[in-house]
């Protein structure tokens, strides 16, 4: 059985769905601000033949239809970097500014982390934790490539993530893009769903509930916590929020993502969650013709 | 005898202000990596003004954005840099990419043939009457200086090229140190 099956009863559209998931994703790039701006980058392409169409709702992504993102100069000067157009939505939710104190707590290979330094024009701090060293390497490849010095690597689990080599004891703002069961990436990776098990399932949301309650407590009051998946399985999305909206000191954050979404669901196979959960946001592929998705935007509210 | 500590692999230590603060043997300071940069490659000290510098691992230098506590135990602090404890300091391919367009001297400017031979890896021969050693090798791209980001300090950027990366001029020759993995086959733009 097809495990994406399971999402019939959510999907106003299924078939759109399903045929979404069938096609293939386009390349997108993030035009990296640290070291060149959209137009110069586009202007680069043009000299250099290469077509791309503007992503419209964000001059700072392209969709290039031919050949290989990281084959162009742009690409070696570290002015591009790829990164699948809806994974650049919960960057842009954390809105983190110039100065401030940032925690990645799942962040190899670092696209997000390093749009996060981009975002914040390199200044200020960005803690991009991972728990797998293997995958630190590539964090620590694109880091550089794209010229990020506002960057901490660091290797915990972010479930007990300790600041003790930090001199201040709270974040002003964290990301959880949690490991998952990748559901969202089937049209990157045809073959991600052929060990979908209903227990992964349950084990990744285990691990996902305990490093979202890490970040909320490492975040201080007022500070905000994005949680995203590439996953469309409720147990991985909304009951994570749930479980933090009960056992943390949170709230859910109303926000307006640039890309058509639905509403997170309070209903899933006899179990139902906290109705706050309605302003968290599902990202189908067929609504932007784009990879699955799920963004939630949390406040710290003690 | 020295009463200095040696350098410890495993952790980053920030750099001591000038030489005269050294605390650990042989480690570069602050002022000497400043004045490496202002010397061989004209780049103003402000560029660096609100940055800071590391070592770990023997005579990598670790470029920093904030502050941090010395010594600190992570992965990675910032960006590499500069490879110091050998004789002739070599500045890393993401310092010059990200900090060599405020450079005025020791570049070279390679045509569209000469920077794809580059970006191979390969050396190739060169006419060039400057200093030998490690260099700038820069081209042009995206239509001169419009639309680079406006930041690192006060500097004036000097330079109408961008910077592909670090060259080594010895005898007549341009030798190419892009790293194994950064090495590509572009067609020249």
């Amino acid at each position: 059985m097809n495990p994406l099956e399971r999402y019939a009863p959510l999907i106003d559209d299924y078939d759109a769905f399903l045929a979404a998931c069938e096609r293939p994703l386009p390349s997108v790039v993030r035009v990296n601000t640290i070291k060149a701006d959209p137009g110069r980058a586009r202007r680069a392409l043009d000299a250099e033949g290469i077509d791309y169409e503007p992503v419209d709702w964000h001059d700072h992504l392209l969709r290039l239809p031919d050949g290989s993102p990281g084959t162009n100069w742009p690409y070696f000067h570290g002015w591009l970097h790829g990164q699948e157009e809806v994974s650049a939505v919960p960057a842009l939710a954390v809105d983190p500014q110039p100065g401030e104190q940032i925690w990645d707590s799942c962040a190899a290979p670092g696209s997000k982390t390093t749009q996060l330094s981009a975002l914040m024009d390199d200044r200020g701090l960005v803690v991009g934790n991972d728990n797998n060293l293997g995958r630190l390497s590539s964090l620590r490849h694109n880091a550089e490539r794209l010229g990020v010095t506002n960057l901490v690597v660091t290797n915990q689990d972010g479930r007990n993530f300790s600041l003790n080599p930090f001199d201040f004891d709270e974040f002003d703002r964290a990301i959880v893009d949690a490991p998952c069961s990748c559901e969202g990436t089937i049209r990157k990776n045809p073959t991600t769903l052929e060990e979908w098990t209903l227990e992964h399932v349950h084990s990744v949301a285990a691990v996902q509930k305990g490093i979202l309650s890490r970040a909320v407590q490492a975040t201080k009051p007022g500070g905000i916590v994005v949680y995203s998946t590439c996953t469309f399985a409720p147990e991985e999305n909304e009951a994570v929020v749930d479980h933090v909206l009960d056992t943390e000191d949170c709230e859910v954050v109303a926000f307006d993502p640039p890309l058509d979404s639905v509403s997170g669901v309070t209903e899933w196979e006899g179990d139902s969650y906290d109705p706050r959960v309605t302003d968290t946001h599902r990202i189908y592929p067929h609504l932007n013709d784009t990879g699955g998705f799920y963004c939630a935007k949390l406040a710290v509210t003690a | 005898m020295s009463d200095k500590r040696t350098n410890v692999g495993q952790q980053f230590d920030r750099l001591p202000a000038t030489d005269g603060d050294r605390t650990v043997e042989g480690r570069a300071s602050r002022a000497a990596v400043v004045d490496f940069f202002a010397e061989r490659f004209g780049i103003d000290p402000a560029v660096f003004e609100n940055f800071s510098f590391w070592e770990k691992g023997k005579g990598k230098i670790w470029i920093f954005a904030a502050d941090a506590p010395s010594p600190i135990r992570v992965e990675g602090l910032g960006m590499t840099v500069l490879r110091t404890r050998q004789e002739h300091w070599k500045p890393t391919q993401s310092a010059i990419q990200r900090f060599g367009r405020h450079a005025s001297r020791n570049i070279i400017e390679l045509d569209g043939e000469a920077a794809a031979t580059f970006v191979r890896g390969e050396d190739q021969e060169y006419d060039w009457d400057g200093d030998w050693g490690y260099l700038i090798a820069a081209h042009e791209i995206g239509g001169g200086t419009e639309g680079r980001p406006p930041r690192d300090g006060t500097a004036v950027e000097q330079g109408e090229c961008e910077p592909i990366g670090v060259g080594l001029y010895v005898y007549g020759e341009l030798r190419s140190t892009v790293p194994k993995g950064n090495r590509e086959e572009l067609s020249p733009p």
